[in-house]
């Protein structure tokens, strides 16, 4: 990697998100403070109910408002607040200069329309091709996303198409205006692994051509480990780790990172006992005060149940929020 | 090539036998519902399951292994074929005698929001099969239900709460429970973790694997997630399209695949390791599974296969024992 000036295109700054459902408030983000990089590959880890889908979805401002609401934070997109714009200019970013990606592309799709429409439609929302360019375009889109006989598949109504496909089109409808980024929510987890592969590739293939950057959502550290370059961990709503993508793996730094990794199976290794990690995830009906992680972290001692760890950068690029230091084993100070 | 000795599987008595089993559903059209075609979802498949082992079936969406557990355990009728559990014909055992072996072969399914009674309490869930097939009763009936609760890591006080008041794993705990009430010998295992969240996957393998040392039971645990299946099964079989490909002990079919959906499965699974990644070789596969409804002349898997020749559209390939306990249906493995 070369030194340059690391140009950020995104900085999230202390997003706080909630919900107000019968049972209580639902802390779904506490204090999220991010950024990314042009061009980067981010991955976002963390399982059901740990905020990162919901981390996301609050930036473009697409979670049910009322129940949601963001309480505090700021998303700077180059000299734009994305939690402060008039709805009217948000709605150009999305889907233009921002594209998503959702996890079931059937439910993403309008089943009464066919796959031409639905990118033309993107086209002329945000982009000043005529009528008569869109089509070209739409179907060179699809030929990129490796759909063969895109001219007829134009045509075609969602259900004809098989799911891997109809990830595909979502693909090409996100990359129809050359998004800045790409936000990818669990893009394969509906598919099986040989469709899998075929999209893994296919991102990976788009990402050298296009330049755009991929914040990719996921439950799977299998799945980002090839693809990603920096790995953001989420727990309870709190980003508990962020570093790059080989320091993460070969060296957790936070013990619930350490753990999700000693719980999964490798393909390419046998035998070797699952480590579990006890208990339950969080519920998310108080505001953390103390360390989520510690009623099921092995390293757990009075501190963290006491006090809620920040988010601290331990060396360059590597972040955690652990008042445990797993390389010397001992409590961590200072900071 | 590795060569190595034929591990001694966990035991040599076959407990489930299955040959040429089909199931095929038909496919009705019309006002006055005519048959105009089937689904193929298992098309003749021939394996044996040992006593004591965990044989895994993996497959993508569709291949057939759901429906091939149900087949087993009898819960769908087989169109054609035989099973044999433990000597007995299960395709012809009707009736008492079928509801006779039933307490001996017991499933554990994929959804636990799905598979328990809401309306049923832990207690009535997993006493339920102890009176249906007069177990036990009264004092009997509560103590067994007690310790089936901390066999599976759950307490006493669980017994009289309702399944929406567990999470995930807890329900699929209790799912287990009963399972093992009436002291199988076999269970089926369909996609027992496909549901519950990463950390607490292991919970639940690692529970399967201590109940299958201190029951000696044998698990089929039929499941898409090829990792799992490498740490938890000893042997394992690869189903597309409702027929085999592919049927040998763990380490062998994961370390050296004959098969080419063998291998172009393990190697599209991603592995939770950035260096490797970097420098791994995938297979990519063109094109999606077909339709069960319509399968491809031949092997099944012709239309995708990297190295199909002509043969392979004329012909279906034979289930065939490649070297002893290795099992392969394609004509050029070797």
């Amino acid at each position: 990697m070369t030194q340059t000036q690391v140009q950020t295109v995104l900085e999230v700054k202390n997003l706080k998100t909630q919900f107000d459902t019968q049972d209580g408030m639902v802390h779904a983000v506490n204090d999220v403070t991010f950024e990314l990089r042009k061009g980067e590959f981010l991955g976002v880890v963390g399982e059901s109910g740990s905020g990162k889908s919901v981390t996301m979805m609050s930036l473009l401002r697409l979670i049910p408002m009322p129940p949601g609401e963001i309480v505090t934070g700021e998303a700077m997109f180059g000299t734009d607040d994305l939690l402060q714009m008039d709805l009217e200019h948000l709605r150009r970013v999305r889907g233009g200069r921002i594209g998503f990606i959702f996890q079931d592309p059937m439910t993403s799709l309008n089943p009464v329309l066919t796959i031409g429409y639905q990118i033309t439609e993107s086209l002329r929302l945000h982009t000043k091709l005529t009528e008569k360019e869109r089509r070209p375009r739409a179907r060179d889109l699809l030929h990129l996303v490796g759909i063969p006989d895109a001219e007829s598949r134009l045509k075609n109504y969602p259900h004809e198409l098989s799911g891997g496909m109809r990830q595909r089109v979502m693909i090409a409808m996100a990359l129809a205006c050359d998004p800045e980024i790409l936000i990818a929510d669990e893009p394969t987890t509906a598919l099986d692994v040989t469709i899998q592969a075929q999209i893994i590739e296919i991102v990976r293939d788009l990402r050298e051509k296009l330049g755009s950057a991929v914040i990719w959502i996921t439950h799977d550290l299998g799945v980002i480990a090839g693809l990603a370059e920096r790995v953001i961990v989420m727990y309870g709503g709190q980003i508990v780790e962020e570093a790059p993508v080989g320091d993460l793996y070969a060296h957790p730094q936070h013990p619930y990172t350490e753990g999700l990794l000693g719980s999964l199976p490798r393909l390419d290794q046998k035998g070797q006992e699952l480590i579990n990690i006890k208990g339950q995830p969080p519920n998310l009906y108080s505001y953390p005060t103390s360390c989520s992680f510690a009623p099921r972290c092995p390293y757990a001692f009075d501190k963290c149940r006491a006090e809620n760890p920040p988010l601290v950068e331990i060396s360059p690029g590597r972040k955690t929020a652990c008042w445990w230091d797993m390389d010397n084993e001992r409590p961590r100070f200072g900071n | 090539m590795e060569t190595r000795p034929e591990p001694m599987p966990t035991s040599s008595e076959v407990i489930v036998k299955v040959r040429n089993l089909k199931k095929h559903f038909p496919i009705m059209k019309g006002v006055f519902r005519r048959q105009v075609g089937a689904v193929r979802a298992v098309d003749g498949i021939t394996f044996d399951i040992y006593r004591g082992e965990t044989l895994g079936l993996v497959g993508e969406s569709g291949s057939g292994k759901s429906t091939t557990g149900r087949v087993i355990l009898q819960l769908e009728l087989a169109t054609e074929g035989t099973i044999e559990f433990e000597g007995t014909e299960l395709t012809t055992t009707k009736g008492k005698a079928l509801r006779s072996l039933r307490p001996r072969m017991q499933m554990i399914f994929q959804d636990p929001h799905a598979s328990l009674n809401p309306r049923m309490n832990v207690a009535s869930i997993i006493g339920e099969p102890l009176t249906e097939h007069n177990k036990a009763r009264g004092e009997d009936r509560r103590k067994r239900i007690e310790e089936l609760l901390s066999l599976v890591g759950l307490e006493p006080k669980h017994a009289n709460r309702y399944p929406h008041e567990f999470s995930g794993g807890q329900r699929q705990r209790i799912g287990i429970a009963r399972a093992i009430a009436l002291n199988p010998d076999f269970i089926v295992a369909d996609e027992p973790i496909a549901a519950l969240d990463v950390s607490i996957q292991a919970q639940v393998v690692n529970l399967l694997e201590d109940l299958q040392d201190v029951l000696g039971l044998t698990y089929l645990f039929i499941s898409h997630d090829l990792s799992m299946v490498r740490h938890i099964a000893d042997r394992v079989a690869v189903m597309y399209l409702g027929k085999l490909m592919e049927l040998g002990d763990v380490d062998r079919l994961y370390t050296s695949p004959k098969h080419p959906y063998t291998q172009a499965l393990l190697s599209a699974v991603p592995v939770p390791d950035p260096v490797l990644e970097s420098t791994r070789r995938r297979v990519i596969l063109e094109g999606d599974i077909p339709s069960p409804a319509n399968p491809p002349p031949g092997c099944p898997f012709n239309t995708r296969c990297p190295v199909a020749q002509d043969l392979c559209s004329a012909e279906v390939p034979e289930w065939r024992e490649l070297e002893p306990g290795r099992w392969v249906a394609c004509h050029f493995a070797e």
